[in-house]
């Protein structure tokens, strides 16, 4: 019966389109590199067509800024604490962002693109590095607005331009290490409403145990020692040093090793959760289906 | 028509999968001639979508075997997605990309270059009358258009198998004669077509075979005249005058039919399978006025691919089917079916 259905014309049959074959180490990694980069232009026209995408990466950050520096700032220290405040509202900023990267994930998954992706002769890894590569473009643009809003109030680079480009640099480093959290968090969600409460509850912990807005030495037994571990210390820390900002006067020094090389530190967390994290997302991203 | 030698593009040996406690798939194996349709029939949670995944290499069976367009699925399935178009269930377009970007983007992702990419982007784009549209975020496209540049997307790289998921799920009459009319150019062009569709018409009109599942196995295959042959007979199906006359009809027709009899009282209708087509129908008529029961329409039908499925599983493909709105469809797309 089907070939009263078919049409009249016979057409040879084209040739498929040649595919350029891969191979070697150094074909994967173009391959992974190049199909990374047409994910990243991907996600980032998505933001571009959505503007309203980058709110929460730049008036949310402003408000906090705001709010501690005027609201909490007068009773912790007013104009010093501003200055100690930025690295630290910095650093917190970059790690909430990988919530974006958690509900971006669940979205392409719920809209079947992730399937589409994995039908695709691509790289495992592209989807995750365009996500997180894009994720990191919009926190590079988050610093940009918060760091002229902390001149506004009152914060300074004290130290060196090169240690200033260096402190910037630990924070994207930072954030694109958490992005790769946030992935996987996506991809355990699944859909994108539960990725929007669970990509910002375990945030809470992480942000405010630690010395983003007030002195580590200052907490009580256990939340003092997982706060002078917790990597957002080391990452404001290792901010505040870079950029020059000096210590809260009238506190106990953090002491330790952890905090004397915080920004050695900062980056060995940044090393150690891209080894656990990227093999982790990528086992997840080969067998995850869409829910 | 078409190619003489028999090479099998697709090929599924015993495919078992368990999610859990569910047994998704308990063997299931199944063959496509190169050039042919197949078509994949089978009510909700048969395994028809686990099925499509593994050959798509998005999941790995427990066990079992399968070989897409002379590559196994299993050890090799890059050459396998290189071979291979994929349209799912739900169109997998980005909504904040234009037509031209997502098909330009899918072609880059297939390896080709960027003059490549956006020729075949464009050439696709007019292929499927979205010329005009082309340069619109596909977020303001129809449930119709956005299912038209989801299939195109399928078929970037000219592919020697196609696999459609479900094609014409939620499309508008038009949206889906549109839809058979591409399935039919792909066959013409010798492609190898994987078709899963919960309406027993569309794999009637497109498929050179159909392969009806339930319950994670193969219940039934062969050509839709094969299937509906196998079912035998007719169907006799009337309309009484008075509703209450049902019961006593249906008693009536279990006697004469060869399956059970099914009635509705909002249509006042009766119908059952019967051997002897006009003959049944005499009788059946006979005895009816013989209870005073007045029949108003009377009628003998070939049986349909929904009797053979009805016949195979115990209930109907369609009437199962349709409840099942997808969770994932996005507003709008229920709404253009309705339209």
């Amino acid at each position: 019966m089907s070939s009263a259905t078919k049409t009249e014309t016979v057409t040879p049959p084209p040739a498929p389109i040649s595919l350029i074959p891969q191979g070697g180490f150094g074909g994967v990694l173009r391959q992974n590199l190049s199909d990374g980069g047409i994910v990243t232009w991907r996600n980032l026209m998505n933001v571009r067509r959505n503007p309203e995408l980058l709110l929460g990466a730049t008036i949310q950050p402003i408000m906090f800024v705001l709010l501690f520096a005027y609201v909490f700032g007068g009773s912790f220290g007013g104009e010093a604490y501003r200055e100690f405040l930025m690295g630290g509202i910095f650093a917190q900023t970059v790690a909430f962002n990988s919530a974006f990267t958690t509900i971006g994930m669940a979205s392409d998954l719920q809209k079947g693109v992730i399937d589409r992706f994995r039908s695709l002769p691509m790289s495992r890894m592209a989807v995750l590095l365009g996500r997180t590569v894009a994720d990191m473009a919009v926190n590079a643009l988050g610093l940009l607005v918060m760091a002229l809003c902390g001149l506004i109030v009152g914060w300074r680079i004290r130290g060196s331009f090169l240690d200033a480009v260096l402190g910037f640099a630990v924070l994207l480093l930072f954030g694109f290490a958490m992005s790769w959290i946030g992935a996987l968090v996506g991809m355990l969600a699944g859909k994108v409403e539960v990725a929007q409460s669970a990509g910002f509850i375990w945030m809470f912990p992480v942000t405010f145990i630690s010395s983003a807005f007030v002195v580590q030495t200052t907490l009580p037994g256990p939340l003092r020692t997982f706060a002078e571990w917790n990597p957002v210390t080391a990452v404001a820390d290792s901010a505040r040093n870079l950029f020059g900002n000096p210590a809260l006067a009238g506190f106990e020094r953090p002491s330790g090793w952890q905090a004397d090389n915080a920004t050695l530190y900062a980056l060995m967390c940044c090393a150690a959760i891209f080894v656990i994290f990227v093999p982790l997302a990528v086992a997840k991203y080969r067998k995850v289906a869409s829910k | 028509m078409g190619s003489p030698q028999r090479e099998i593009a697709v090929r599924a040996e015993n495919l078992v999968k368990t999610f859990g406690a569910t047994h998704a798939l308990n063997g299931v194996d199944l063959e496509i001639p190169t050039g042919q349709v197949l078509g994949l029939l089978g009510p909700n949670g048969a395994g028809k979508t686990t099925t499509v995944r593994i050959l798509t290499t998005l999941l790995k069976p427990d066990s079992g075997r399968a070989f897409v367009a002379g590559h196994d699925a299993l050890a090799d399935p890059d050459a396998v997605r290189r071979s291979i178009g994929l349209s799912g269930q739900y169109a997998a377009v980005d909504e904040n990309l234009t037509g031209f970007e997502n098909l330009y983007m899918v072609a880059r992702l297939y390896g080709m270059n960027r003059a490549t990419s956006q020729a075949r982007a464009r050439e696709l784009l007019s292929r499927f009358n979205l010329t005009e549209d082309g340069d619109r975020p596909s977020k303001g496209y129809s449930g119709g258009m956005r299912r038209r540049l989801d299939l195109a997307g399928a078929l970037v790289a000219r592919p020697t198998v196609v696999v459609l998921d479900e094609p014409t799920t939620g499309l508008d009459p038009r949206g889906r004669l549109d839809t058979w009319q591409v399935i039919s150019e792909l066959v013409a062009d010798g492609t190898t077509v994987l078709l899963t569709t919960q309406y027993l018409e569309e794999a009637d009109q497109l498929a050179d075979t159909i392969v009806v599942i339930d319950k994670g196995k193969v219940i039934a295959r062969g050509s839709a005249d094969e299937l509906k042959n196998e079912v035998g007979g007719e169907r006799l199906e009337l309309i009484v005058n008075d509703a209450a006359d049902l019961e006593v009809t249906a008693r009536v027709l279990a006697e004469i039919g060869s399956g059970s009899p099914s009635t509705d009282s909002h249509t006042r209708k009766a119908d059952v399978l019967v051997d002897a087509g006009p003959k049944a129908l005499i009788e059946a008529l006979r005895r009816l006025d013989g209870h005073n029961v007045t029949v108003t329409d009377v009628a003998l039908h070939r049986p349909t691919l929904d009797d053979v499925f009805l016949s195979l599983t115990g209930h109907h493909a369609e009437a199962e089917a349709e409840p099942e709105p997808k969770a994932k469809g996005r507003r709008g797309k229920k709404t253009e079916a309705a339209a």
